[in-house]
C-alpha cells in the first residue's frame, strides 16, 4: 500500500508562498489518517462481536433447548419391577362348595447356577449336595466344572430355609429365579379329583403351570384364563364330607383286607359329586410318575371310581326290575319262578335256595339270580338295552374329569340272549362305579336324567328329562329299602338310625386276565340311596378283593364287606350334610353333645 | 403503555410456564405413587394368598381331627351323629331372667340417645 506522506512537498511550498503555516497541512493529513484507521478498527471490532455473539447464541440455545426437552419429557428411569408379585395368582384357585381352598399357588424360588461366575465349582457342588442330598452329586460336579455350560438348573423349587442356606454359601454363581408353585394344602384328600400339575414352559423368571390330571387338566384353560381375573373354580366337593368319607373308607379297606376301594357320594337331584375317593391315592403336591410297567389299575394314580371298569354284579338287578316295571309286566308283588334256570347247556342257580317262587320285591331283597333272569327274558333284550342306555351305561360318564371321559363302558358287541341273561344280574357288562352312582341317582330322584358334575351348580337350571316314571322310581326305592330293612335282606348291616338307607349289594367275581373268573377274588359293591322316604344322596362303595373272617368263615360278599363300610360312611356323613334324622313318631330326645 | 403491556404479557407467560412445569412434576409424582401403590397392593395380595394357603394348610381336616383326638380329654369332641340333632322344643332352655340395667350407656351413633 502506498502511504500518503504527512507533509506533501507541493502543498507545503504553495502554503509557504501564501504565507500560511505548513504545520496545519500536516495536522490535517494526520487527522485524516487517524480517521481511516479508526474506521477500520471499528469494523473489525464489530465483526468480532458478531461472531462472538453468534457463538454465544448457539451455545445458549443448545443448552436451553436441552433444558426445554428435559423439562417437557417425562423421566424414564430404569426400574426394577417386583416380578414375584406379577406372577403370583397366575393360575386360579380351586375351592370346595363352601369356599375352602383345595388348590392354591405359592411363590417359591428355583435355584440355578452359572458355572462361569463360580469361584470354586468343586466346593459349590459339595455344599449344594449337603443342602439337597436328593440331588445327583456326579451330575452337579460335572455340570459345575464344565467350561461349556453357561447355565444349569439345580432345583425347581426351594424352600425359604434352603434358600437362606444357599445364600450363606456366598457363591456368586448360584442364583435364584421366581417361581409359582401349585399347592394342595389338604394333601392326599382329594387327590384323584384335583389330579395335579407340572411345570410347562420354563424361563429363568417364571414357569408355566400345566394341569396333568383331574380337574386341573380338564379346566386347565379356564384356570389360566387371565380374563377371569383369578376367579376360583368352585367344585361340588364338600371338604368335610370328603375327609370323613376318605377316613372311613381307608379304615374299612384295611379292616376288610381289600387292596383298593372307592366311594362316590352324589346329589341325586343335581348330579353334583359331593365326595369321590379312590384308594390307594397319592399326594398331588408330589404327583408320582405314571407307571410304565405293570398293571395301570394297580397304580395309585388310577382313579378306581371314574376309570375302573368292573362287572358290578347284583347291583344291576334293580335295573332289570325297572325294565319289567316300566313295561308293565310285573308289579312288586308279582310272583316269579325261582327254580334253577337252564340255558344253552348252562344252569343258573342262586347263592342259596330261596324256594320255588318269590315276589319281585323278594327277588331284589334276597338277590335271586334266576328270578332276575326270568324277568329280563320276559321283558326282552331291546327293553333291557333301552333301560341301560337311558341310565347312561352306553357312554362314558360326562363328568368334568379327563379320566372319566376316556373310560367307555364295555358292553357286548353281539347282544345275544345269553348276554341279556348275564347282564340282568350285572355280568358281561363293565362300567365304572361312577356309572352306577349316576344310574342309582336316576332311580332315586323320581326318574329324571342326571348329568354328573364336579362343579358346583345352581339348582335352577336343571334339565328335567324323565327316563323312568315316578311311579316305577317309587316302587324301586321301596324295594331297595327292603334290602336293608328286612331280616332276609342282603344289606341288613346298612341300617343307619335316622337315615333310612336303601340299596343293593353286588358281589362280582373278578375276571382273570387269561379269561374266566377267579373264585376267590371279588369286587364287592354296595349302591345305596338315603333317606329312602325322600332320597337326597346316592353312595356307591366298592371294595377290591375284600376278605374278612366273620363267625369263623372267610367272607367276601358285599353284605359283609362294603355294606358295613357304607353304613359307617352314611352315619358319619349324613349329619354333616345337614340331613334331618328321621325318627319314629317324629320325636327326638335330647342328648348333650358335650359330656362335660 | 406499550411497555406496560409487554411487562404484563411476560409476567403471564412466566406464570403459565411455572404452572405448567409444576403440574408436569406433580403428575409425574402421582404416577410414581400409583406405581408404588400398585406394587404394594400386589405385595399385599401375595401375602394374603400365602396366608390363605397357610390357613387352609393349618385347617386341613386331617390335622383338625388329630388335634381333636389329642385334646379329647379337654374338649371331648366326637364326630357329629344323628343323635346330636333334636327338636328345638326339646332343648331345656335356661330360665329367663329379667335384665336389670344398672348403668345405662350413651349410644353416640344414635344422636346420643340413652338406652334403655
Amino acid at each position: 500500500m502506498r502511504r500518503k506522506p504527512l507533509r506533501p512537498l507541493a502543498h507545503i511550498i504553495s502554503a509557504r508562498q501564501n504565507g500560511k503555516n505548513p504545520d496545519f497541512i500536516e495536522a490535517k493529513e494526520r487527522s485524516k489518517r487517524n480517521q481511516a484507521l479508526q474506521l477500520k478498527t471499528r469494523v473489525r471490532a464489530e465483526n468480532r462481536l458478531l461472531v462472538l455473539g453468534l457463538i454465544f447464541i448457539i451455545g445458549f440455545s443448545a443448552i436451553g433447548g436441552k433444558m426445554a426437552m428435559l423439562a417437557s419429557s417425562s423421566v424414564q428411569e430404569v426400574r426394577q419391577y417386583n416380578t414375584g408379585s406379577k406372577i403370583i395368582n397366575q393360575r386360579a384357585n380351586i375351592v370346595d362348595r363352601n369356599g375352602n381352598i383345595l388348590a392354591t399357588n405359592m411363590s417359591t424360588q428355583a435355584l440355578y447356577a452359572q458355572p462361569p461366575l463360580m469361584i470354586d465349582p468343586k466346593k459349590a457342588a459339595d455344599d449344594i449336595y449337603k443342602i439337597f442330598p436328593d440331588l445327583d452329586y456326579e451330575r452337579l460336579a460335572k455340570n459345575f466344572g464344565s467350561d461349556k455350560r453357561k447355565f444349569v438348573w439345580v432345583k425347581k423349587s426351594v424352600s425359604p430355609e434352603q434358600q437362606q442356606l444357599v445364600h450363606d454359601l456366598g457363591e456368586p454363581g448360584l442364583l435364584f429365579g421366581n417361581r409359582e408353585m401349585r399347592l394342595y394344602p389338604n394333601g392326599k384328600l382329594a387327590a384323584h379329583i384335583l389330579g395335579g400339575t407340572r411345570f410347562g414352559e420354563e424361563g429363568v423368571r417364571a414357569a408355566e403351570i400345566v394341569g396333568v390330571g383331574g380337574v386341573e387338566k380338564y379346566f386347565d384353560k379356564m384356570l389360566r384364563d387371565p380374563a377371569l381375573e383369578g376367579e376360583p373354580l368352585k367344585l361340588s366337593i364338600d371338604l368335610t364330607v370328603q375327609a370323613a368319607t376318605r377316613q372311613v373308607l381307608k379304615d374299612g379297606m384295611r379292616l376288610m383286607n381289600a387292596k383298593g376301594a372307592s366311594a362316590i357320594l352324589m346329589d341325586v337331584n343335581t348330579g353334583e359329586i359331593i365326595s369321590l375317593v379312590s384308594l390307594p391315592d397319592f399326594d398331588p403336591n408330589n404327583r408320582p410318575r405314571a407307571a410304565i410297567l405293570g398293571d395301570p389299575s394297580e397304580n395309585p394314580l388310577f382313579n378306581r371310581a371314574a376309570q375302573g371298569l368292573y362287572e358290578l354284579g347284583s347291583t344291576f338287578k334293580i335295573f332289570t326290575a325297572a325294565t319289567s316295571l316300566e313295561k308293565g309286566l310285573v308289579n312288586p308283588q308279582t310272583i316269579i319262578d325261582t327254580t334253577p334256570f337252564r340255558w344253552n347247556r348252562k344252569t343258573y342257580k342262586d347263592y342259596k335256595n330261596y324256594g320255588l317262587t318269590n315276589s319281585v320285591e323278594d327277588i331284589i331283597m334276597k338277590s335271586s339270580n334266576v328270578g332276575t333272569i326270568r324277568m329280563a327274558l320276559a321283558a326282552g333284550t331291546s327293553a333291557q338295552k333301552k333301560t341301560l342306555k337311558d341310565l347312561g351305561f352306553f357312554e362314558a360318564v360326562p363328568v368334568e374329569l379327563g379320566e372319566a371321559s376316556r373310560t367307555k363302558p364295555q358292553i357286548p358287541k353281539n347282544w345275544s340272549d345269553t348276554s341279556t341273561i348275564t347282564i340282568s344280574f350285572g355280568h358281561g357288562i363293565s362300567a365304572t362305579p361312577l356309572h352306577l352312582a349316576t344310574a342309582y341317582s336316576i332311580v332315586a330322584n323320581g326318574g329324571f336324567r342326571v348329568k354328573p358334575t364336579i362343579k358346583k351348580i345352581d339348582f335352577g337350571n336343571l334339565s328335567r328329562e324323565q327316563v323312568i316314571s315316578p311311579k316305577t322310581s317309587k316302587q324301586l326305592i321301596s324295594m331297595l329299602r327292603r334290602v336293608v330293612s328286612e331280616k332276609d335282606g342282603t344289606a341288613k348291616m346298612a341300617k343307619v338310625e335316622g337315615y333310612e338307607v336303601a340299596g343293593k349289594t353286588g358281589t362280582a367275581e373278578k375276571i382273570k386276565p387269561t379269561g374266566g373268573y377267579y373264585d376267590d377274588k371279588v369286587i364287592a359293591t354296595f349302591a345305596s340311596i338315603f333317606p329312602a322316604s325322600d332320597p337326597k344322596y346316592t353312595l356307591v362303595v366298592s371294595l377290591d378283593e375284600p376278605e374278612i373272617e366273620v363267625y369263623g368263615k372267610n367272607r367276601r360278599t358285599a353284605g359283609y364287606t362294603s355294606v358295613p363300610v357304607a353304613a359307617e360312611i352314611i352315619s358319619r356323613v349324613a349329619p354333616i350334610l345337614n340331613l334331618r334324622p328321621i325318627v319314629p313318631n317324629n320325636k327326638m330326645t335330647y342328648t348333650s353333645i358335650s359330656s362335660q | 403503555m406499550r411497555i406496560f403491556i409487554y411487562i404484563v404479557c411476560s409476567f403471564i407467560v412466566i406464570t403459565m410456564a411455572y404452572w405448567a412445569y409444576t403440574e408436569n412434576y406433580t403428575t409425574q409424582a402421582s404416577i410414581r405413587r400409583v406405581e408404588e401403590l400398585n406394587r404394594l397392593v400386589a405385595d399385599e395380595k401375595e401375602a394374603i394368598s400365602i396366608l390363605n394357603a397357610e390357613w387352609a394348610y393349618l385347617n386341613r381336616p386331617e390335622r383338625l381331627s388329630n388335634l381333636a383326638d389329642l385334646n379329647f380329654i379337654k374338649l371331648k369332641l366326637v364326630p357329629l351323629a344323628a343323635q346330636h340333632f333334636t327338636e328345638l322344643e326339646v332343648i331345656p332352655m335356661s330360665p329367663r331372667r329379667s335384665l336389670v340395667v344398672s348403668s345405662p350407656v350413651l349410644v353416640s351413633s344414635d344422636g346420643g340417645k340413652q338406652f334403655p
